[in-house]
This record gives C-alpha cells, structure tokens and sequence, in this order.
C-alpha cells in the first residue's frame, strides 16, 4: 500500500479537484480519490474541496456523510473488516466482532490510539462460501472460530 | 404559452404547463396539504403529505413536484389518499418531540395543524427517536433536533435564498439529521444570524434564543431605569400575532403595550434612523467630494455586516462607518439622554424589539461599545414582544391609541421606511438632495428604488451638476451577486449601495411573526407588511425627511454639534473586521 499523504499538503487534493472539476457530478470521485491519497477525508480535505469547487462546504460534507465509504476519522494502518452480511452474521459475526474489539479496546468505527488497528463492520463481501469472514487490509480469513482472532492480531 | 388540460376531483381545469398539480389545485380551491413545500424555495417532494392519486398510475404521486400532463385525472380525496397521508403524517409524529403544549410553536405550527385537520388522534408508531441535540450556543438561533421533520426548508432557505448554506444535509437514513458541518454550532460555522431559517420552519425546531426573562427581570428592578426602543418594522408585523390583517400598522397599541409592560420610557429606533441618515448622507458626501472610497455601502443589517466580514473582507472599506439605527438610539440613550436626565447609564437597560434575530448578537459587539459600555442592552424579537403582551394579558386589540415618548419616540416618514428594502436610499436620498439644492423638494417619492425585486439600480439626478448612481438589494444571494459585480469592477461609477440581509430588507426579518407555507402561496409578506410602513410615511408621520425631523435638529443643536463631528464619531461610528467562517 503507498504511503498516505499527509493532510497538511493540499496540493495533491487540489490537483485532483482540478482534473476532474468539469465533469458534472465529479465530487463523489474527487471524495474518493481523495481518501485513496490521505487516508481519510478531515474538515482541511473537504474545506478545500468545497473551496476549489465553489461549493458550500455542507453540501460536501452531506455527501461524505451520506456513504459510508467515506471515513472523517483516520483510520489504521491495519484495517479489520468483518463482514455482517447475512451468510456471515448467521454463522456468527457478531461474537467475533465483540471478540476483536475486547482485545483491542475498540468499538466498531474505533482506530486505536497508536493508529495501528481500526476495525469497521463491513457489508456482504462475498466470500459466503467462507463465512463467517474478516479482512485485514488486503488478506481474508474465513471459517473463524473465536479461538483464531488473537492469532490473526498478533501475525501483525 | 402552451396550455394543457386535465381533470381534478372530476373537474375540468385548463392551466399552462409546467405547473403542478399542488399549483393547479390551488387555482381552483382544492387544498393538498403539504409541510416540506415552500413556494419557489423547497420544493422536493420529501414529507409525502401531498400525495395523490392519478387515474392509472401504478402509484400515489407527490402533488408539488408532478407536473400537470394534458388529460390526466387526479383524485386528491379518496380512501387510498388519505390513508397514506395519515400514516405518513403519523410516522413524521412517531420521530418528533411532541411536547406540543409547551413548545414556541404551540397554535402556529403547521405538524401540529395537520395532524388536527387530518384527524390524527394517537400515534401508533412507537420506538427510537434520531435526533436529540439541542443547539443552543449562538446569541441568536436554538437549533432542537428532537423537532426537526428534516422537511429541508431551512436548508434551502439557508443555502438557495441567502446564500450562507450553514445548515446541510448530513448522514443517511433513520440518523440522518439537519446539521451544520462537522458537529459544529450554528456559532461556529460563519451563520449570519439572519433567522430565515427560523421564519421558514415549520416546527419548533428552531427559534430565537429567548431574552425576555432578562427583560421582565429589568422592568421588576427599581434601581433601573428601563427605556424600549422599537424599530420600524415591528409596527407592520406585531398586529399578525393578534389577529390583524398583515400589513396593518399597529404603531399607536404597540406604544400603548410597551407602556403597560412597565418600561419607564417608549422611544423609537426610527429616531436613531433619522440620525443615521444625517451621519451616512454626510458620510457619503464627503466621500463624494474628496476622493473616499465608493461605491459606499449601507451597514444596518447585522446579517450583511456577517455577511461581507466573513466572505468579503476585503470590501470592508465600503463599508458606512455608521452603527446601525439600533446602536445609534442606545448609544444616544445612554449619553446625552443619560445626562440630561441625571441617570447614570449603568443604570440604564435600553431594550430594543427588532425584527431581526441578528440584532441580539450585534449588540455584543465590542466594537460597538461607548468605553466599554453596550449601547442596547437586551434585544427581543417581534414575536418575544407579542408573548410578553400576551404573558401580561393585555388585550392588545382593546388598548388606546398612545403615542411614543417625547423626542426619542419622535421619528421622520424617512425613518419608517427603513424596514423595507430600498428605504434607507430612499431616506438618504431625500435629504442629500434637499441639502445640496438648499431647498424643500416636494418631489419625494422614489418609487424607483421600491419594491421587493431582488436588485434594483438607480440614477437619480440630485442637483443639476450630481447625478447620483444607487444599488439596492436585499437577501444573501442578491447580496452575493452584487458582490461579485463589485470585486468584477462592474459597480465603478456606483455611488451609494444599499444591502441588507433579508429578502424583501426589514419587514420580512428573521424576527418577525411566523407564516405559513400555505399562506406565502397567495401573499408576498414582503410587499404586504412594506405598505403599512409606506402608508405611515405618506399619511401619518408629520415630516417624511430625517433633516427636517425637530428632534434630529435638536440633538446636533444641544449636543451632537455637527454630523460625522468629533462626537459623533465617538459615539455613532464603528469600524468592522474579518471574521473566520469556522471557528
């Protein structure tokens, strides 16, 4: 994964608004670019957007409220998905949820101080076949029984 | 125009096309009822209460964005309608704080009166609610989310009609709220203050924040000496709140009132506007004849005055260093009134009822500020004022005819229209031209800058060597239009620019007594309340220019010494400064 750019250099955000800034309906690709780039989408990302675009800061931030895609907070270096789609949830999502964020302190949404973990429900992310299933950024481990969660944590 | 043709309740009916079926049903007496919908400002179909039916449609459709189609039929009143308008009204209740006897809206909420009119009895619905917060941080707007029907008026009024968009759209679904951004306060977001939202709402999910205990706590303080000021466009408003028709001025009972309340002295802001006139007008022309900075720019609206700091710092300079007719009354108030009557002004409480949610938030102002005392002291809104009559059970429409106070209660024709837009042209224009022709003109009727059309311009030959070029506009999204030309160079040659904050200036303030969607479908408030003060300049005031004004020649006679003189200065002028849009 490249290393995220931090939110103090406004130029990269810019040069995205300013690549798509002509196609109607671009924000939702410049909100998406832009948390490709940062990580995350702050009050400094979308004031200049806004301001690029000329458009109320509200009607931006109504749309990076609106999907739930797009993240307000950073989130961690490692990203914990567990998916709550309905193969997964009957198979038992929910305990493992609670099991990862007993030990790491979370809640659901939570990035741990130290920025290393953050933990999201996800919906279905089609690994049914798998269930019940979490992510850790790019890797998938499925068939989970709780006795495997600490294990998963500690490989990172 | 192309016309088309279709039925309504088995009626023929024959209108242009593009209107909509809520339209259309308007123009021949069938009501739909409806709480999202705000003529030209919101219309989107979101409350479902405008559902009706049309004769093979797969489904009920929303009468306020459904444009008529050539032979079409609606049904508006059948089982099926009414049906889903119940459940729909009674799902908006099931998620509403419904603590209806004690709620500022109570008798003028337009959720509590349909769910009367579509015989909503109970609520089925039990559950979660989304909304809690209660935002009550800024000196002028409380935000209460537990009434919010998310019917986006304020939204669109906030965003579309003002141009602030401080209010936004935020999350999606059962938790989806009207916020401003980031969890902020209205304080904390660059609001103007201006309370359009306020008058749009059709709940009471937001309102002014309430002074009028601080005011009942002066009146009932004997060290005090507590003097009311009110200013013009309170008189066109205040009779809606007791029944008058709008547009009726009630300046005589509303004396009556504020005496009965127990203030010790009623005076009038339209003094303090009269003298505003003298001290912009001769503002202006110094100007005008040495080289100052033009176009020069009104600055009576505290909205505006939000409005230019925090999007248009770099025009501050246009600014009139005039305060606005509240402050000058106060400041005068508390010096030469003070003195002359042997009162110390920190004995003094100078309440002001204003049209305006603004003003609360302006009188803070340190800048504003006479070594460090406020000019107006507490600031109730029209509608605070006709629940403190009311709480006093006066009966308003049995009261005498009373006149304001002598001297300050004494006001010009000039100063009445100030409550509408145009008028503070129209009283400053009156008097530059008489002063440089050294003459009465009769001639004063300047219907040109009159009216409620968003931007109006002017030339107006005041001498035969000084044609004067004006600008009038009122509403933050004409305002941002003229701002623009101005940052464009376009306004060059412009002389004098009259701005304010609501559409329609004065009369149609964020303070004002509350409409209903429904009723501003046949009636422009705007128009309706400006005749009254236009009536009271033309009719009733005895002088109709500021100069003239016995009053005003007299405080620059016995005190004030000359406008825009050293004293004035000290107590009349104000500078202003950037402000950030987030704090």
């Amino acid at each position: 994964m490249a290393e995220l750019i931090p939110v103090e250099n406004l130029d990269v955000v810019k040069a995205i608004v300013a690549e798509h800034r002509e196609v109607p309906g671009c924000l939702m690709q410049i909100l998406q670019e832009t948390q490709e780039k940062y990580g995350y989408l702050p009050l400094e990302l979308q004031g200049t957007i806004a301001d690029e675009l000329g458009m109320p800061l509200t009607e931006v931030y109504g749309v990076a409220t609106f999907y739930s895609q797009f993240n307000l907070t950073p989130k961690g270096k490692f990203k914990i998905g567990i998916c709550l789609g309905t193969a997964c949830y009957v198979r038992g999502a929910q305990p493992i949820i609670d099991k990862v964020n007993s030990i790491l302190g979370t809640q659901v949404g939570d990035t741990t101080e130290d920025g290393k973990w953050s933990v999201d429900a996800t919906r279905c992310i089609g690994a049914c076949g798998l269930a019940p299933v979490l992510t850790v950024n790019e890797d998938v481990y499925g068939r989970l029984v709780l006795d495997d969660i600490a294990g998963i944590i500690e490989k990172y | 125009m192309k016309e088309v043709t279709f039925k309504i309740n088995g009626q023929e009916m024959t209108v242009p096309e593009g209107t909509t079926i809520l339209e259309a049903a308007r123009q021949c007496n069938i009501d739909i009822p409806t709480l999202c919908y705000l003529k030209d400002v919101n219309e989107i179909g979101a409350c479902r209460m405008c559902l009706v039916e049309i004769a093979g449609a797969r489904a009920l459709q929303a009468a306020c964005v459904y444009p008529v189609a050539n032979g079409i039929e609606v049904l508006t009143n059948t089982p099926n309608v009414r049906e889903a308008r119940r459940v729909n009204l009674e799902l908006i209740l099931s998620n509403h704080n419904r603590e209806c006897t004690t709620c500022i809206r109570s008798e003028n909420c337009e959720l509590q009166t349909l769910a009367t009119d579509l015989g909503v009895s109970e609520v089925p619905f039990e559950g979660e609610v989304s909304g809690t917060l209660v935002d009550d941080k800024s000196d002028s707007i409380v935000r209460d989310e537990s009434k919010c029907i998310l019917c986006k008026r304020c939204v669109a009024v906030c965003g579309d009609v003002q141009n602030v968009a401080v209010l936004g759209s935020v999350g999606r679904g059962f938790t989806s709220q009207v916020q401003p951004v980031f969890g902020r306060s209205l304080a904390d977001v660059g609001c103007i203050r201006c309370g359009q939202c306020i008058v749009n709402c059709p709940v009471g999910a937001l309102k002014e924040k309430s002074s009028i205990q601080e005011v009942w706590d002066a009146i009932a303080d004997p060290t005090k000496t507590v003097i009311v000021e009110t200013a013009p466009a309170v008189r066109a408003s205040l009779g809606e709140e007791f029944g008058y028709p709008m547009g009726t001025p009630v300046t005589d009972q509303m004396a009556a009132a504020l005496r009965r309340l127990g203030f010790d002295k009623v005076f009038d802001t339209g003094f303090g506007a009269d003298v505003t006139i003298m001290e912009e007008g001769t503002e202006l022309l110094g100007r005008v004849t040495n080289g100052g900075v033009l176009p020069m720019i009104t600055s009576c609206s505290p909205g505006w005055i939000s409005y230019i700091e925090t999007n248009y710092p770099e025009f501050l300079p246009h600014l009139s260093t005039c305060k606005s007719p509240q402050q000058i009354t106060g400041a005068l108030l508390k010096s030469h009134y003070a003195e002359t009557n042997g009162i110390d002004p920190k004995d003094m409480v100078v309440v002001s009822v204003m049209p305006c949610t603004a003003k609360k938030y302006e009188l803070k102002r340190e800048e504003l500020k006479v070594d460090g005392i406020p000019d107006v002291d507490i600031s109730i809104t029209t509608r605070e004022l006709a629940r403190m009559i009311k709480e006093a059970r006066i009966m308003f429409d049995q009261l005498p005819k009373e006149e304001f106070d002598d001297y300050y209660g004494e006001y010009t024709g000039a100063a009445v229209i100030f409550g509408a837009t145009g008028g503070v042209m129209e009283a400053a224009v009156r008097t530059l031209a008489d002063i440089l022709n050294k003459k009465d003109i009769q001639a004063i009727d300047y219907e040109m800058v009159r009216g409620v059309q968003g931007i109006k311009t002017a030339t107006v030959d005041v001498t035969p060597d000084l044609a004067v070029k004006l600008l009038v506009a009122s509403g933050g999204s004409n305002i941002e239009k003229v701002m623009q030309q101005l940052k464009a160079g376009e306004l060059a040659d412009t002389h004098f620019i009259e701005l304010m904050g609501c559409p329609g200036g004065c009369v149609n303030g964020g303070g004002q007594s509350i409409v209903p969607a429904k009723d501003k479908m046949d009636i422009d408030i705007r128009a309706e309340r400006a005749k009254a003060l236009y009536v009271s300049d033309a009719k009733i005031t005895k002088y109709r220019k500021s100069h003239q004004s016995p009053a005003v020649i007299r405080i620059y006679d016995e005190y004030l010494g000359e406008p825009n003189g050293h004293k004035s200065h000290h107590l009349l002028h104000t500078t202003y400064s950037q402000k950030p849009k987030l704090v």
